[in-house]
């Protein structure tokens, strides 16, 4: 739906060039939720603009839908963005316009007649849940509903691909879930493809399929939701990703120093990472039962990553060293990640 | 006060309404334009174009640093060519026009300016053209505002206007100055002023409430 292709964007000035967006590469299929993470002066901003070309890139090209956007002239480019919505963490509404009047404006502009205006508008403030609210001008609505007029303007022409701008940056954090509900709605039922650009982590987690980490202009790390938080590469992203699943070992036993062999009478400490169906099995009571250790629990934190069960237990085993070397055998054969963090010594 | 001053007094209000009222449109006529090309003709504007930006801002410089009593002389040649006369009420519009007409600019233009550039982007995300943005964005947002400019040049407009009068412009301010103060009739000073203060008066309020009913920011 969405190739950027070598997109590079360079600000000029006479204290010298800002290369905000360097050699990037990225593919975002059609339907997809694509999440765009990075801290801020990341580039995350440019690249989301680069895409309705609201900054037209230094270099490269940029398709969407299957037309080249890098190649348009100003009018087919005003044309081509009518398929592609935006909405932003300010909002950006019209404060002289009702909420009714701020959703028909980018079908005013493309000429629309009153009555089908009103067609479209009518079904878009149910959809945003504010049927009520046609006629408030903005100043009158909380952050939410602001931003629910916003997704209902970005929707009214019917466009293929929605942007997100920090869309919920500015919003507290029951306003940001109902927020989220309501792009996963929207994504399922009109299979709109969603770039999302944000620094929260918790967004990401709770809608996203894909995720591109940024910093300093360059992506350092793509791919699946799932895999990039339970399997984080570089050190920005662990960073990142320790924000939402806390998987860090107490401090108290930091301290202690593990030694990474077994030392007579010590506890071997584990960390057990649980994905998807493996979330579900007992697979701390079969250690038990078969190998004759002692399992305490240290730390134990079940979450989800869109729809995707997601555990981390942190155990404490103890017994004679044969069992606790069978027993880790045995974790190992199991479907989840283990990682051994040393004895205790 | 005498009947006949009565009168007089009368024909002069009408007079500086007259002057105020057409100059006032007519160099709104003017400013709007050139206050929306000043504003989007900007480096970081939607139309950028920094050579017409800066004669036309140079234009309104020079005009608006120019004293009201001397432009309103040195364009008499101009006058004389559009009114057909040099003097009279009609005749005092033409300076009276031409020195607000760059004042209202500037004032649209910083209006304009005031709007979050949010709230453009977001209509250029939408396929907005320039010209859709200049009549359904800019100037619809900041209605309010220029709404209390023009009142503020209404209020300098009746100032002027009683400049004019040493032009044979006629109006309030005229009639101070002949009788008022040359011919030291007290009564009639103490009634123009009165008069000038409650026009003043009542174009503030009015562009107050005006501006407050377009405001939907704070509602």
């Amino acid at each position: 739906m969405i190739d950027l292709i070598n997109v590079e964007k360079t600000y000029f000035s006479k204290a010298g060039d800002i290369h905000a967006l360097k050699k990037t590469n990225l593919t975002i299929n059609e339907g997809e939720i694509f999440g765009i993470i990075g801290l801020s002066g990341a580039g995350k901003s440019t690249l989301v603009r680069c895409i309705n070309m609201l900054e037209r890139p230094t270099n490269g090209q940029v398709f969407v839908d299957g037309a080249e956007l890098t190649k348009m002239n100003d009018s087919e480019l005003r044309k081509a963005r009518q398929n592609i919505g935006m909405i932003f963490q300010h909002f950006n509404l019209l404060t002289s316009r009702t909420v009714y009047d701020n959703i028909a404006f980018p079908l005013e502009i493309q000429g629309m007649g009153k009555d089908e205006i009103e067609k479209r508008v009518r079904p878009l403030l149910e959809l945003v849940g504010l049927e009520t609210r046609g006629d408030y001008y903005p100043s009158q609505l909380s952050g939410g509903q602001k931003q629910r007029v916003g997704i209902a303007r970005a929707l009214a022409s019917n466009p293929k691909v929605l942007l997100c701008d920090e869309a919920t940056s500015a919003l507290d954090p029951q306003t940001t879930k109902s927020i989220l509900q309501l792009l996963l709605d929207i994504n399922k039922k009109m299979n709109l493809t969603i770039v999302l650009i944000t620094h929260q982590m918790e967004v990401v987690k709770t809608i996203c399929d894909r995720v591109a980490v940024i910093e300093n202009g360059v992506i350092i790390e793509e791919g699946n939701m799932v895999d990039v938080f339970t399997n984080p590469q570089t050190e920005t992203t662990k960073e990142f990703t320790k924000s939402v699943i806390n998987v860090n070992l107490p401090e108290m036993i930091k301290q202690e120093n593990l030694s990474p062999v077994y030392v007579g009478g010590s506890k071997l400490f584990v960390r057990l990472t649980f994905i998807g169906d493996s979330a579900g099995e007992p697979v701390v009571s079969g250690m038990v039962k078969h190998h004759d250790v002692d399992i305490s629990i240290i730390s134990a934190n079940i979450d989800q990553l869109k729809d995707m069960p997601f555990g981390v237990l942190l155990i404490e085993v103890s017994g004679s060293r044969e069992n606790i070397e069978s027993a880790l055998k045995y974790l190992h054969d199991q479907n989840l990640k283990v990682e051994v963090l040393g004895y205790e010594s | 006060m005498s009947p006949e001053m009565l009168n007089l007094l009368m024909k002069s209000f009408w007079e500086t309404c007259y002057m105020v009222f057409s100059s006032t449109v007519l160099s709104t006529l003017i400013g709007l334009p050139l206050g929306i090309i000043l504003c989007v003709t900007r480096k970081e504007h939607i139309l950028p174009n920094p050579t017409l930006n800066a004669v036309l801002g140079a234009i309104v410089n020079a005009t608006r640093s120019t004293p009201f009593i001397i432009l309103m002389v040195a364009i008499i040649p101009l006058t004389r060519m559009i009114v057909g006369s040099s003097i009279g009420t009609t005749a005092a519009i033409v300076p009276l026009t031409i020195s607000a007409a760059p004042f209202i600019a500037r004032i649209i233009e910083s209006s304009l300016l005031e709007i979050n550039p949010g709230i453009i982007e977001a209509a250029q995300a939408m396929g907005a053209s320039p010209m859709q943005i200049i009549t359904k964005v800019l100037v619809p947002e900041s209605l309010h505002s220029i709404v209390l400019g023009v009142t503020l040049a209404i209020i300098s407009l009746i100032g002027y206007s009683a400049m004019a009068g040493t032009l044979g412009g006629g109006g309030l301010g005229d009639l101070a100055i002949r009788y008022g103060y040359q011919r030291f009739q007290m009564d009639v000073m103490i009634a123009t002023v009165i008069v000038l203060i409650v026009m003043v008066q009542v174009m503030q309020s009015l562009g107050d409430n005006l501006s407050k009913k377009l405001n939907k920011n704070k509602l």
